[in-house]
């Protein structure tokens, strides 16, 4: 379905559901889902950056979180490097680990704060090398060096460091086992605008470095448009839109990926002035009662008749570019 | 071991707090001291040279003909005729006039072949636990001279019996605490960490087990197997587990959901060891919080079976006896007086440690 024929994907998702229960009542029934991620297929190149965006809530990090099968997920596969794991036990997955890791949204609460640096970094190493304590001593001397932390600060605790600090301390922890893939769940979130800028080129000079693949997970389109390959838009638990970068960017074909991308802030005041802002009435539907049809028919500021009633098929409308709109069937 | 910065600030926090910090040195000192009861108090000496031969009879078994008497059971050496072998060396006179030969002998007035002077050293209190004391009048005898505390109502050396009853109670609160701390914080972990039906599986088995009626099956046990220490800490310990659970499962709930312990899920940590590596060290604020009401519930458990009588045998030495005693003796209130204060010392010095134990494990309380 999203065949590249020069780069073969390392990473390949079909129709990934992510339900979670609710139970309520006297007996704790099974009364509906929380649909957090609800049929999402996707490709990751080797050696790209896919970017994912969406508002609050729609369900990009879980998405995360369940590609790298952190979740028992309801249904759907997983392909990484060739290895299905979409229904592996978590107890056979641990081989498979080193392969993909994860760098988490928020620094300060992703380090356990009674470990040093260097048992931090070297935990990785614990789990799955055989290496001496020399060795890992010199690897992870080696981690801290290709994350620009400086080495004397190994023995330290996560609270002696700044958030951006933190933040390599735990890039540092998820590069430890040579992964070919990492997801960057929000990394810069919960970083000064100044440190944003220097970790998003670390991320960049290290995927140049080891050949690291990465989904970037993001709500911060400009961000987002620096550091991607291609961009997937998310809303309420589905893949509205997919496509490289420059073309996402230049012509939108989805509503919601127009709305999103008027809502980018521009610097330049004469510019400012006459953007032509799209503003989305309305909230998100909750994700355990997702509305008949496609999903944004509820905000979508060119909602159609058809559109309350079948859900729109996610598919390729330009070479590349995928969408999944009833707009586009009628062009 | 090199303490990591955490704890050397705990250490540091718990130092600063003078009221805990001296409550931990008498406790452990009053502690220290009563491990060494044997020497303490006992009915036996320490040491006896005996014709120029040392021997400790506190360690080893010496019958009386091994001191020149006639029987070949322990030696007595509370009685007078005993202490005068000793010191004379073995004179066969001791059975007629042995007071006048131990003047003698410390007079040095005595002139015969036998003599070999002899000496004993004698722990500070002549009584063990339960030694009958040889001395006239009403059964609970007032606080004298040889016995500072006075007698209990069958004439046991009531300071004998506190320093050995102290002992007792504050070993069986260890064992007791400790035992039902490990299994507690254990079920508490794994309900937590692993929630969902283990949970909810788990916590119904408590309930029910929480509502055995424990004194009864105690009653019935003992009745059946007869009373011994290890068999009540047992069945203390076998009823006493779940009271931890509550606060350590609530913890694990907490943390495992965790940003740290999801970093270390994505590295394959396999459970257990995020289970004691990442999650544990914060349930042990929760743990260590607890741990006064159970210390100070073990000592008072077994005070109130003894008290009841459904405790530990009857000639162990036991404070809650001190204390059924001292209610059936109003008459004689050193009895009360002992078992009040021995409570409160011990209860208030654990409390006052343990306080100082839980600030100087929170975060957000300083010290200066």
């Amino acid at each position: 379905m999203l065949d590249n024929p020069v780069k073969k994907p390392l990473v390949k998702v079909r129709d990934l559901k992510m339900h979670f229960p609710i139970y309520s009542g006297f007996f704790q029934r099974h009364t509906g889902n929380v649909k957090a991620v609800d049929g999402v297929s996707f490709d990751v190149f080797e050696g790209e950056t896919l970017g994912l965006v969406g508002e609050s809530g729609c369900g990009k990090s879980t998405c995360g979180r369940a590609v790298l099968r952190l979740y028992d997920i309801t249904t759907g596969s997983i392909e990484i490097d060739g290895k299905e794991i979409g229904a592996t036990p978590q107890a056979d997955l641990r081989p498979i680990r080193p392969t993909m890791q994860m760098v988490f949204q928020d620094p300060q609460a992703s380090l356990n704060p009674r470990m040093t640096v260097q048992s931090i970094i070297q935990e990785p190493l614990d789990e799955h090398t055989k290496l001496s304590q020399k060795e890992k001593q010199e690897k992870v001397w080696e981690l801290m060096d290709a994350v620009g932390l400086n080495r004397r600060f190994a023995g330290r605790y996560p609270h002696a460091f700044s958030g951006g600090q933190r933040q390599r301390i735990g890039i540092a922890r998820a590069l430890a086992l040579n992964p070919k893939f990492i997801v960057c769940d929000e990394p810069i979130a919960a970083l000064d605008v100044s440190i944003q800028a220097q970790v998003v080129n670390l991320l960049e000079d290290l995927q140049e470095k080891y050949g690291l693949t990465y989904l970037f997970i993001s709500h911060d389109l400009s961000m987002v448009r620096h550091i991607a390959t291609r961009v997937a838009v998310m809303y309420l638990g589905k893949i509205v839109e997919l496509a490289p970068r420059e073309a996402l960017y230049a012509s939108p074909q989805h509503p919601y990926t127009e709305a999103l991308l008027s809502a980018v802030p521009e610097p330049d005041p004469s510019l400012e002035s006459r953007a032509d802002r799209i503003i989305l009435q309305g909230d998100v539907p909750s994700p355990s009662k997702p509305p008949k049809g496609c999903n944004f028919c509820t905000r979508c500021p060119k909602v159609m008749d058809i559109c309350k009633e079948t859900e729109p098929e996610f598919k390729e409308v330009k070479p590349g570019h995928f969408a999944a709109c009833h707009l586009l069937d009628k062009s | 071991m090199r303490l990591s910065p955490l704890n050397q600030r705990r250490l540091r926090n718990f130092r600063s707090n003078r009221r805990a910090y001296w409550s931990l040195v008498i406790f452990g000192f009053l502690f220290g001291l009563s491990l060494f009861a044997e020497l303490l108090a006992n009915d036996k000496p320490i040491l006896v040279s005996y014709r120029g031969d040392l021997r400790m009879p506190v360690f080893g078994f010496y019958s009386e003909r091994d001191f020149g008497g006639d029987f070949p059971t322990e030696a007595l050496y509370g009685t007078a005729e005993v202490q005068c072998l000793i010191v004379t060396g073995g004179m066969v006179d001791c059975f007629d006039e042995a007071e006048t030969l131990i003047a003698g002998a410390a007079a040095g007035t005595i002139v015969s072949e036998d003599f070999h002077k002899g000496w004993m050293v004698w722990p500070i209190i002549p009584y063990a636990y339960d030694t009958i004391v040889n001395i006239p009048g009403v059964a609970p005898s007032a606080p004298s001279a040889t016995n500072w505390l006075g007698t209990d109502d069958t004439k046991r050396d009531v300071l004998a019996r506190v320093i050995y009853g102290f002992r007792l109670s504050v070993f069986f609160a260890i064992v007791v605490v400790s035992v039902s701390s490990i299994i507690g914080v254990l079920a508490g972990a794994v309900q937590g960490y692993f929630g969902g039906w283990v949970d909810l599986t788990f916590q119904r088995i408590i309930e029910i087990w929480s509502g055995i009626p424990s004194l009864y099956v105690i009653i019935i046990v003992f009745a059946i197997l007869g009373r011994s220490f290890w068999l009540l800490a047992f069945l203390i310990i076998l009823f006493g587990w779940p009271s931890l659970v509550g606060v350590v499962r609530a913890e694990f709930l907490r943390a495992r959901n965790f940003e740290y312990v999801r970093a270390a899920r994505a590295l394959g940590v396999p459970d257990w060891r995020i289970m004691l590596r990442h999650v544990l060290p914060n349930a042990m604020v929760a743990t260590v919080t607890l741990m006064p009401f159970l210390v100070t519930g073990a000592i008072g458990t077994l005070a109130s079976l003894d008290f009841l009588g459904f405790g530990l045998p009857a000639s162990a030495p036991s404070l809650g006896e001190l204390t059924l005693q001292a209610k059936q003796n109003l008459q004689a209130p050193w009895l009360a007086f002992t078992a009040f204060f021995t409570f409160a010392i011990m209860l208030s010095l654990l409390v006052f440690i343990f306080e100082g134990v839980r600030d100087a494990f929170d975060p957000r309380k300083t010290f200066a």
